[in-house]
C-alpha cells in the first residue's frame, strides 16, 4: 500500500482539529471496507489518513431527546443488525445492515461509511429516508443538523465539506403501528450491491394510513424518495389496489441507468416489485 | 517519521510490535509476528481467507489497519486450539477430510467458531449465512457444512 501518515485521535474535538490542520489529501478511515482496497489500489493517494476507531462517542447509540435515537457513524453494519433497540423501532434499518458484505465485513463496515461514500445503491440510505433521519455535522464551526434526504449531492458527493465530519444519525421513533421494510436485489444473495433497493415505512391510525414513505436506491445518482407514491397512500386504509397504485407511481421517480448489474428498464420493474412487496410487508408489521 | 507500536494481545499474549501507519492487521501478523494462518486471498474482503477474531468477532484482517487493533484482543487460527488440544471444530475438520487444498480453511474455522460461539444452535439457513463471506475454489462446502453441523450437534448434545 502507498505510504501515508496516520492520525489516531480520541476524541471528536481532536479529530475536527486534525482536519482542519491537515488540510486536503486526508481521508477519514472508519470500517475500512471502502478505503482500503481505494487505497490499495490506488485509486486514492491521501497524504494522511485519520483514523476514527479510537473515538467512542462515535460508536455511541443513545436516546436522542426522548424522541428518538442518536446512532454514531461509526456504528458498524452488525451492530445495526443486531442492536435489540434499533431493530425494535427502525427494523429495515437493521435489514439494510444485516444485506452489507458477509458477517466479517459487518463487523467492520459503518453507517457513516455507507452514507459518506455516497454510492447510489447504499442500502442504509432508503431506510433512513424512509424514517425522516436526521445527520449530525461537526466541523470547525460547530454542528450543523441535515435532513439525510439533502445529505446526498451525487454520485460519491455529500454535503460535507473538507473539514466535516458526520457525528452521528438522529432517527426520530416511529409513531405506534408502524412498520417498515427494507429489501433489496441481487443476483448473488450475499456479497453483493444492490441493483436496486426499496424502504418502505407506514403508520396507521383506525385503519387509515396516517404517514407513508417509500424510498428508492440505485435508480437514481442518490437515494430518492418516491413521495406521489406515498400521498397516494395517506389518509385512506391500505388495500392491494393502492399498494399496485403506489408501485406504479415510485416508478415514475426512478432515473437509473444501464450498467452490468441491470438495464434501466430492468430496474424499473424491480421498483415496482419491491415497492409493492415492501409495503406489503410494512402493512403487516404495522397492523401487528 | 517514527512507526507506531501496535499494542494488543495476539492469542491471549500481550504482543508489542513496530509496524508501518499503512501496514494491515494481516501484514502486522504473517510478516512481523510470523503467524502465516490467516491468508491473504483477495486482500479486498471477498473471500474471507484472512478471517481473525477481534474482541471475539470475525472479521476480514485485510480491511483493517495493524493500528486499528491496538488495545483490542486478536485471536488468529494458531489461537484457536493446540496440537493435541484440537478445537472441536478442527477435530471434525480433520475426521470429515474438509480440507482440499486447505487455503481457506483458516478463514472457515474462525468464521464458524464465532458462528458457535454466537449461536451455539445454527440451522442449516444460518451455518450457510454464518460462512458466506468464506470462499472455497476447491468448492468443498458440503463437507464443511457437515463438520460444522456435527461440532453444533455434539456441542448441543453434551449440554443436555
Amino acid at each position: 500500500m502507498r505510504r501515508f501518515e496516520l492520525i489516531l485521535p480520541e476524541s471528536v474535538d481532536d479529530c475536527v482539529r486534525a482536519l482542519a490542520q491537515r488540510g486536503p489529501e486526508t481521508k477519514l478511515l472508519a470500517g475500512g471496507t471502502d478505503l482500503l482496497p481505494q487505497l490499495k489500489n490506488g485509486l486514492l493517494k491521501p497524504a494522511r489518513v485519520i483514523d476514527l476507531s479510537g473515538v467512542a462517542r462515535l460508536r455511541a447509540i443513545e436516546p436522542a431527546d426522548g424522541r428518538g435515537l442518536r446512532i454514531g457513524a461509526a456504528v458498524t453494519a452488525r451492530t445495526l443488525e443486531l442492536d435489540k433497540s434499533v431493530r425494535a423501532r427502525y427494523l429495515s434499518l437493521a435489514e439494510s445492515g444485516a444485506l452489507v458484505g458477509s458477517v466479517q465485513v459487518r463487523n467492520l463496515a459503518t453507517l457513516g461509511g455507507n452514507l459518506c461514500n455516497a454510492a447510489p445503491s447504499a442500502d442504509m440510505a432508503p431506510p433512513l429516508l424512509a424514517l425522516d433521519a436526521e445527520a449530525v455535522i461537526t466541523g470547525p464551526k460547530g454542528e450543523r443538523r441535515v435532513p439525510i434526504a439533502a445529505f446526498f449531492t451525487g454520485v460519491r458527493r455529500t454535503v460535507l465539506a473538507p473539514d466535516e465530519l458526520l457525528l452521528e444519525l438522529v432517527v426520530p421513533t416511529p409513531a405506534p403501528h408502524s412498520g417498515g421494510h427494507y429489501l433489496r436485489h441481487t443476483p448473488r444473495r450475499e456479497l453483493d450491491i444492490a441493483v436496486v433497493g426499496v424502504a418502505s415505512q407506514l403508520t396507521l391510525a383506525n385503519g387509515v394510513c396516517t404517514k407513508a414513505r417509500i424510498a428508492l436506491a440505485a435508480v437514481a445518482p442518490v437515494p430518492v424518495r418516491a413521495t406521489a407514491a406515498e400521498q397516494a397512500l395517506e389518509g385512506q386504509p391500505v388495500t392491494p389496489d393502492r399498494i399496485a397504485r403506489a408501485a406504479d407511481l415510485a416508478v415514475e421517480v426512478a432515473r437509473p441507468i444501464s450498467d452490468q448489474r441491470g438495464s434501466a428498464e430492468f430496474r424499473r420493474h424491480l421498483v415496482r416489485v419491491l415497492t409493492r412487496r415492501t409495503l406489503i410487508t410494512a402493512l403487516a408489521r404495522a397492523s401487528a | 517519521m517514527a512507526k507506531p507500536v501496535l499494542s494488543c494481545t495476539v492469542n491471549d499474549e500481550p504482543v508489542e510490535v513496530l509496524v508501518q501507519p499503512w501496514d494491515t492487521l494481516l501484514d502486522a501478523l504473517r510478516e512481523r509476528m510470523g503467524l502465516t494462518g490467516a491468508k491473504e486471498g483477495c486482500g479486498t474482503g471477498d473471500c474471507g481467507a484472512c478471517t481473525v477474531h477481534l474482541d471475539g468477532k470475525p472479521v476480514a484482517s485485510c480491511l483493517l489497519l495493524a493500528m486499528q487493533a491496538r488495545g483490542h484482543a486478536v485471536r488468529t487460527i494458531e489461537g484457536l486450539g493446540r496440537p493435541g488440544a484440537l478445537h472441536p471444530l478442527q477435530d471434525a475438520f480433520v475426521r470429515h477430510g474438509v480440507p482440499q487444498c486447505g487455503f481457506c480453511i483458516p478463514g472457515v474455522l474462525m468464521a464458524a467458531a464465532a458462528l458457535l460461539t454466537e449461536n451455539p444452535h445454527p440451522t442449516e439457513e444460518e451455518i450457510r449465512y454464518g460462512i458466506a463471506g468464506n470462499l472455497c475454489r476447491c468448492t468443498g462446502y458440503t463437507k464443511m457444512l457437515a463438520a460444522i453441523t456435527e461440532t453444533a450437534g455434539a456441542a448441543a448434545g453434551r449440554r443436555s
